[in-house]
């Protein structure tokens, strides 16, 4: 089937502005949305820019606007769209080249929140002991890739790109609520700033865009819990 | 304009193997990490089932067991004293990732849990045995996440998007790299003591494969063209189960529940290949079973796949037929919940890539290249040897897929290669360090970055007349060749016109142009580089193949269907020279292990 793509264009050596082209290439259903830029960056256009690696919803490369909406564009098939696939840069971070976008300050957030085991006892010879029950209490929130989706879809993260956003939060979760980290209070007190958690407006777009499926504002809603009554 | 940095260890590379180096490295030394890619979009992090260590959490094991069973597996091609090394390094290793913080599934009373996989046995019964320690399907995500996170802790040095172009060496020394940062296209050089390599693998030469774009295998290339061998390379592994059409991988883990392979007749067909652990025999063992359902007319519909089927009617009834218990004694069964909470990601890939929900269907599954049991040769402690006489070039060290140490051998077994990275990364990183303590800086050559400046240059401007080449063009050739010529199974006939037709695209690629002609993430002009390295890495396999007249591991062929141990218990160094490649061989290291025949 030939399917036609409408893609935001930007090239800081050429353009003075960012403007839209339209390409159509031959596709199977099953393609992913990855497969047709890659196929048109083969065989049509070799200056267009995107990021990808594993092309499996993995490595969180190719976070993307697709029709309007934050998606992997390797976990977006052709027969999940309809009509001309517009394909834009994710929103609120710097365009650099097409769909490349500035990650910096994105991972800036996310080290801001210390997103590490803190546990300053000698550990066991051993593994350290964990039960069931405790493991499971952040196992939603190690699935996230930092592919960036959920940041970019949050309008309180497009009114200030100061706010932490979900992404870095739900970094924060994973250590927060993991019996064998001794970091909590720090974390919770780094997400009680001005630009912490509070700015959450559970608008839920987080949770909706993330490829991962992860229940982001109900995990940033753990953390403001935990922030407001000091219990884990 | 070119950027010069100093830095007394240079990794290259920042996944599983190269952030492991970079911990340990940057506790006794100035330490920096160069990636082509942010580190943590490394291909780690689509590991999934587990890694191997015979902690015992589950059922009785013994290292020496995890040993004996690394050694069958590698066909006896592997060195048994780093076999007896990593395997004995495991257990205190996994422990080290969990006190990092690594969430590991856990036993009901609260240690790392553990699942079966292909080629792990109790040595007694010859049953398989529980020593894939795993988080979820998502090992190699939460290996790859930990480091990097202890990495933000002990605040490692990071290039970014800094892709590594070229090994700089002086007087038979390491001493640098030079690199292109994409945001800017400049070039920088890194002028450093030691030089850990750790860049993966190349699945990419290969049509189908479970490897990411990024998997152009630049290590192993930079490393040839100053002369280095690259040992093994015939050796490529096909994963018996990637989804049809696509390679993504489907985790061993799924025959580790229980997971049971379908041919076109609903027959259960490893029972015929492999009467004692069925789907849980060696990789090798199971895509050759797989390739000859095929051939003779019992794939799916006629077509190139097969079914693999985990469905708890499906399972619970094969484990009462195998007689399979929990450690408890109590019989083994299967439900949709264990399911869910074991494999998530597995059910999401299926539902997604292939339209079937694994909880009520079964997947269409085909082999898919998977990985590199060759690569650069090193000893135990990570050093990279320059000949096949062992001798180590100073300053060098490379870890994890890229290198071939060799503890694979001819096939690897599934959990062994998570295992490789965090194991032989942290000795690289803590040699390389000590090297660079005890030394000093090499100079640098003169003009260091000016042969990539005209390579680069040579791509942007083409070959100067009207016809040129383009790079997708020849990559699609050459991964069909490679894929239908020296996949599974091989002949002289199909190896040797592989090799032709390899040679004749590495020809037609000094004709390529890239039109994109700009400076800021000029992707195209990288992935014309890295088509240089599968080209290189292409034709080493091929002739590597070529030579070896035996079947051993994931070489199987058709024209000498039998291992030979008299002749060819030998690795493969490979020399990539101007007119082609020059073949040598050294032994295999043996410890106490005789070769055997390899039954599962």
């Amino acid at each position: 089937m030939e399917v036609t793509l409408r893609i935001l264009r930007y090239d800081p050596e050429v353009d003075e502005k960012a403007h839209y082209e339209t390409y159509t290439v031959d596709a199977e259903p099953t393609d992913r949305v990855l497969d047709l830029l890659n196929q048109i960056k083969a065989d049509q256009d070799g200056r267009l820019a995107f990021r990808a690696s594993c092309a499996h919803g993995i490595c969180g490369s190719d976070a993307m606007r697709i029709n309007g909406v934050n998606r992997l564009a390797c976990k977006t098939l052709v027969k999940d769209t309809e009509g001309t696939i517009t394909i834009e840069p994710l929103l609120g971070m710097k365009v650099i080249k097409d769909m490349i976008v500035d990650f910096e300050p994105f991972f800036e957030h996310y080290r801001s929140v210390l997103p590490f085991m803190i546990n300053d006892s000698p550990p066991p010879e051993a593994e350290r002991l964990q039960s069931q029950a405790d493991r499971e209490r952040f196992d939603d929130t190690t699935k996230c890739i930092l592919c960036a989706a959920c940041t970019t879809s949050c309008p309180s993260f497009w009114a200030d790109e100061e706010y932490v956003g979900p992404a870095a939060i739900v970094q924060a979760h994973r250590f927060i609520f993991d019996s064998r980290d001794n970091g909590a209070a720090e974390r919770l007190k780094i997400l009680n700033q001005q630009f912490g958690a509070w700015r959450c407006r559970t608008v839920f777009n987080c949770t909706t865009a993330c490829p991962r499926e992860i229940k982001v504002t109900q995990a940033i809603g753990e953390v403001k819990k935990a922030i407001a009554t000091g219990r884990i | 304009m070119t950027k010069t940095h100093q830095h007394e260890v240079v990794i290259v590379g920042g996944g599983g193997a190269g952030l492991m180096a970079a911990l340990y490295a940057s506790r006794g030394a100035d330490t920096a990490v160069l990636s082509k890619l942010y580190p943590i979009r490394s291909h780690t992090g689509t590991a999934q089932g587990g890694i191997g260590a015979a902690l015992g959490n589950e059922e009785e094991d013994k290292i020496a067991w995890h040993t004996f069973d690394t050694v069958k597996g590698s066909d006896y091609l592997g060195d048994q004293d780093a076999i007896e090394f990593m395997c004995e390094e495991a257990v205190p290793t996994v422990y080290e990732l969990e006190h990092m913080g690594l969430p590991f599934d856990r036993t009901p009373e609260g240690k790392i849990a553990q699942r079966r996989f292909g080629g792990h046995t109790n040595n007694e019964t010859h049953k398989p045995v529980r020593r894939a320690a795993y988080a979820a399907d998502r090992t190699g995500h939460m290996i790859l996440q930990t480091l990097y996170q202890q990495s933000i802790k002990n605040k490692v040095n990071f290039y970014d998007e800094f892709q590594v172009l070229d090994l700089l060496m002086d007087g038979g020394k390491a001493c640098g790299v030079v690199a292109v940062e994409l945001l800017t296209g400049e070039l920088h050089v890194f002028h450093a003591k030691s030089v850990v390599i750790a860049t993966g693998g190349w699945g990419r030469v290969w049509e189908i494969t479970s490897n990411a774009l990024s998997y152009t295998g630049d290590g192993v290339a930079l490393t040839m063209r100053k002369g280095i061998p690259a040992e093994d390379m015939e050796f490529f592994q096909f994963h018996p189960t990637g989804i049809y059409k696509m390679g993504i991988l489907i985790t061993e883990g799924v025959r580790g529940e229980g997971g049971v392979l379908m041919n076109n007749e609903g027959e259960r067909f490893m029972e015929r290949y492999a009467p004692t652990v069925k789907e849980l025999a060696s990789r090798d063992v199971v895509s050759r079973a797989m390739y000859i359902e095929m051939r003779e007319g019992r794939g799916i519909n006629g077509k190139r796949y097969l079914h693999l089927d985990v469905r708890p009617e499906t399972v619970n009834k094969y484990a009462k037929q195998d007689d399979r218990k929990n450690p408890d004694g109590t019989p083994y069964e299967l439900t949709v919940e264990d399911l869910r909470h074991k494999l998530p990601e597995i059910i999401d890939f299926c539902r997604t890539y292939a339209g079937v929900d694994p909880l009520t269907d079964m997947m269409p599954v085909q082999p898919t290249a998977h990985y590199a049991m060759g690569g650069i040769p090193t000893d135990m402690r990570s050093h990279v040897l320059g000949d096949e006489k062992g001798n180590i070039v100073p300053g060098l060290y490379a870890a994890g897929e890229v290198a071939c140490v060799s503890v694979h051998g001819a096939n690897r077994l599934g959990t062994n290669s998570l295992l490789d990275l965090v194991v032989f990364g942290k000795h690289a990183g803590m040699n390389a360090a000590e090297y660079a303590k005890g030394s000093d800086y090499v100079p640098l050559p003169d003009d260091p970055a000016g042969p990539v400046m005209e390579m680069l240059d040579g791509f942007r401007k083409g070959p100067g007349h009207e016809s040129h080449e383009k790079v997708s063009q020849i990559k699609r050739e050459m991964q069909q060749v490679m894929f239908d010529n020296v996949g599974v199974f091989r002949t002289e006939d199909m190896m040797a016109e592989a090799v032709t037709k390899v040679r004749q695209l590495r020809e037609r690629y000094k004709d390529i142009k890239v039109s994109d002609q700009g400076r800021v993430f000029n992707t195209e002009l990288l992935q014309a580089w890295e088509l240089g390295c599968l080209l290189e890495i292409a034709d080493v396999t091929a002739e590597s193949a070529l030579n070896r007249k035996e079947s051993r591991g994931a070489h199987a062929r058709e024209d000498f269907p039998k291992r030979d141990d008299k002749n060819w218990m030998k690795h493969t160094m490979a020399f990539l020279k101007p007119d082609g490649v020059e073949i040598r061989y050294k032994p295999v290291t043996k410890t106490k292990f005789e070769p055997m025949e390899r039954v599962y």
